[in-house]
């Protein structure tokens, strides 16, 4: 377990003040905040993969991931969509005020594994944003990988995330960025169709390509198809998992995944370990 | 000029056609260009021809009623399009039109239907390549209806 | 009187002696926990002296039933395990992790601190032992430490009691669990009702064991004594109502999430969850944050759940498992299986709640069994 260790392992049910500096919408119902720890401790250190328990004075607590620059070690930041009390609470929030966030947990995704082949990410919908801090570390040590390409998927144009960070990723000549959308209004000059028809462009070398996956289970289930179709080994596909979690340090037992705990197990699994059961339903 | 024999080899779509069909489908087959926001077809204009796209990039549109039309799907380079020349009452089903510069390889169906009534094996054959695009276009479009973006996970 | 009393030896003391032992652990400043009985049932709460302890009575148990009857003798431990299990008092049904209150900063944290509970608990049997042990492995042996757990657990003191009868829902020998206590204990005491006699042979299972005996009196026992107490054990393990073959079980259940007897067994499961709360090594919870009118104070409490409730897995606008189905196989997998991946144990002890308590007596050794008289690889055959 790396980042924030000492705090989250002596007292990890106490969530830590954080300060927020910024909330920002990015598309219709997912916005990002931005906060800063407030405590003796300035800075928040995590690997790209790890998420946080983020807590709302008076109204509860729910699991996010981290979609910041691992690197800006002074800011942490959550993109989150407004589905439930907590979450829309957070959308109602200021700059100043104050957040309670415990974490980060769980497992990274496999940078070392990734060294020295091509990376094909592949997101759907805020998919993308755990997967983002993912791109931000594989841009600042570029030179330790092969080609790379981000491919995402989203409902359409409008719920695109990250917009002008995927143009400018896309002007790069160093990284192959492909974004589809399930349907789209005229005007719109992307691709129209689902995400699996972007994967065969990406890849040249399947034995030495390594995927990553983040997105709903479903559309995880047909890139996982895809990639295999591609000749991508199941040991080099990975994938991030999303349960319901109360505790996020392996005691409350609700993210239970077949023999997995998706808070410490996981998130993050290669597909050959989850393979038995990934797919089957109320698993 | 240039035959196309050669472009239409090198199709993924022809892939391991037996090369005495070639002759014959380049005698059905025409080099198009259409320029960006050019229409292709009109939902129920007559579907006499199909496409294999070599550059650029493919709008199908469909209308929803009393709503503007929306794009449901996205053709590029390599890939091919246009099946109702193949099933009465040959019309297209969707309007079509280029997003940027296409070129592609239009091949008659009128004069492909003739050729495939007098020689079933070429007609399996045809059918067996455009029945797996069927099938895929089908299933991308299931995945799309499912709407599995939308807020529930 | 014999020498110092010495780790593994057998001692003998009569019931005097086991009401000083009550009467030294509370001196001590220990709680002393014990069985008493109250609503018809045994089951675990203070004990002051022997007197609360359910002298002449026993129960009769079976898939759904349990009833408290006589005994002909006036034995303290002459019945098996009843509705409660020690977790309680390790790891609280309900307990308040922390407070918050509105500030000019927004809000404060102030973690819930406990004045470590002092418990010593009395009768625990030999599979409540291993449950106990496996409930360690899940709070204390991981990469994260439940503090208030651990703060009890190390506290505790623990006085086993040997089973000398076994309920038809019992199968701990299945499991390797008993029915002798053979670690994990301060001190072990076996029952023995002899013609007009009534003592426990007793066997310390660590310094503070040895220390306690030190302060009662003790004699040594003879072979006569030991072998009244082997016969005792014997006996509980001879009437073992129900037996498990784990054979390969982990295999077995993850290879046939698909078995038609998942659907058999939803017709009858009502998803009430009583199987959860009464089995002694079920560790899942829920958190609750609560706020005053005023709304300047929250508390967050956590709470046992259960993987029964379809809650359990609610997330963004749908549930994993909302079919009973899914839930009952969850629940069984995670106990007989997928336990042995995550602590490399099973999560069943063998004590048999789940069966008495089950309002459908569903049996999990006859599920299991169902199982695996067609697993999917004879299906297959089929």
């Amino acid at each position: 377990m790396q980042g924030n260790a000492s705090t989250a392992t002596t007292q990890p049910m106490i969530p830590l003040p954080h300060r927020i500096l910024k909330v920002r919408r990015e598309t219709g119902d997912v916005f990002s905040i931005e906060t800063q720890p407030e405590g003796d401790e300035s800075d928040f250190h995590f690997v790209p993969g790890q998420f946080n328990m983020v807590y709302v004075f008076g109204v509860g607590e729910v699991p996010l991931s981290i979609s910041g620059d691992p690197a800006r070690t002074h800011t942490l930041t959550h993109t989150i969509r407004s589905v439930g009390w907590v979450t829309q609470a957070l959308k109602k929030m200021k700059k100043g005020d104050r957040i309670g966030v415990r974490g980060p947990f769980g497992t990274p995704w496999p940078f070392q594994e990734a060294a020295g082949n091509d990376v094909v990410i592949v997101a759907g919908g805020v998919g993308l944003a755990p997967l983002r801090p993912v791109i931000y570390k594989l841009l600042a040590e570029r030179e330790q990988y092969g080609n790379i390409s981000i491919l995402y998927g989203a409902r359409n144009p409008d719920d695109l995330l990250y917009g002008k960070e995927l143009e400018k990723w896309r002007g790069r000549f160093d990284l192959h960025v492909d974004a589809t959308v399930d349907s789209a209004k005229r005007g719109w000059m992307g691709n129209v169709g689902v995400v699996t028809q972007l994967i065969p462009k990406a890849i040249s070398d399947p034995d030495n390509t390594l995927a990553m996956i983040c997105g709903p289970e479903i559309m995880m289930r047909f890139t996982v198809n895809e990639l295999q179709k591609q000749g991508i080994e199941n040991s080099n596909i990975y994938l991030t998992m999303e349960r319901n979690m109360k505790c996020a340090i392996g005691f409350c037992g609700h993210c239970q995944f077949g023999p997995e705990f998706i808070c410490k197990d996981g998130p993050v699994f290669s597909y050959e370990r989850v393979r038995n059961i990934f797919g089957k339903r109320e698993i | 000029m240039k035959s196309l024999q050669p472009i239409l080899e090198e199709h993924p779509f022809f892939k391991e056609l037996e090369p005495k069909y070639f002759e014959l489908l380049v005698g059905c087959a025409s080099n198009v260009r259409f320029e960006a926001g050019e229409i292709l077809f009109h939902e129920g204009d007559q579907a006499d021809r199909f496409f294999l796209v070599r550059q650029g990039k493919v709008a199908l549109e469909m209308a929803p009623p009393n709503k503007e039309p929306m794009i449901i799907d996205t053709v590029e380079e390599g890939l091919v399009f246009g099946w109702s020349w193949m099933v009465p009452p040959y019309q297209w089903h969707f309007d079509a039109h280029a997003l940027t510069l296409v070129r592609a390889i239009a091949i008659d169906g009128k004069c492909l239907r003739k050729k495939c009534e007098e020689d079933h094996e070429l007609g399996y054959e045809l059918f067996k390549r455009f029945f797996s695009v069927v099938t895929e276009r089908l299933q991308h479009t299931r995945v799309q209806l499912l709407d599995v973006y939308g807020a529930q996970v | 009187m014999a020498s110092s009393p010495r780790i593994g030896a057998k001692y003998t003391l009569d019931r005097e002696a086991l009401q000083n032992l009550i009467v030294e652990l509370t001196d001590s400043g220990y709680q002393v926990m014990g069985p008493t009985m109250r609503d018809g049932a045994i089951i675990y709460d203070a004990v002051r002296s022997i007197a609360d302890l359910p002298e002449g009575w026993t129960d009769d148990q079976e898939g759904g039933t349990y009833r408290l009857e006589k005994r002909l003798d006036n034995a303290l431990f002459g019945y098996n395990v009843g509705p409660h299990s020690w977790k309680k008092f390790l790891f609280p049904p309900r307990q308040k992790l922390w407070t918050a209150k509105r500030s000019d900063q927004g809000f404060e944290i102030h973690p819930e601190e406990e004045e470590p509970l002092r418990y010593a608990f009395l009768g625990v049997r030999s599979c409540e032992l291993h449950a106990i042990a496996i409930q360690d492995k899940v709070f204390m042996e991981d990469a994260y430490v439940d503090p208030v757990y651990k703060a009890r657990r190390e506290n505790l003191l623990i006085v086993a009691v040997n089973c000398g009868q076994a309920a038809n829902t019992c199968f701990c020998v299945s499991m390797n669990t008993g029915p002798e206590a053979k670690a994990g204990f301060d001190l072990a005491l076996t029952e023995v009702i002899d013609n007009d006699r009534h003592y426990f042979v007793a066997e310390a299972g660590s310094e503070r064991g040895t220390g306690l005996l030190e302060k009662l009196s003790f004699e040594s026992a003879d072979s006569q004594e030991e072998a009244a107490a082997n016969a005792a054990v014997n006996r509980a393990a001879e009437q073992m109502g129900r037996t498990l073959n784990t054979q390969g079980i982990r295999a077995l259940l993850q290879d046939n999430p698909d078995h038609p007897r998942w659907d058999d067994v939803a017709k009858r499961c009502l998803s009430c969850a009583n199987c959860t709360m009464a089995c002694p090594t079920c560790f899942c919870s829920t958190v609750e944050d609560v706020t005053d009118l005023s709304g300047d104070h929250a508390e967050r409490w956590r709470s046992w759940d259960s993987c029964f409730n379809l809650d359990f897995t609610y997330m963004g606008g749908g549930h994993t498992r909302h079919s009973f189905k899914s839930r009952y196989r969850q629940w069984m997998t995670h106990k007989l299986s997928t336990w042995h991946d995550q602590f490399d144990t099973s999560g069943c002890v063998g004590c048999g709640r789940c069966i008495t308590w089950c309002p459908e007596g569903i049996d999990i050794t006859e599920e299991a069994a169902a199982i695996r008289k067609t697993p999917k690889s004879q299906e297959k055959k089929k």
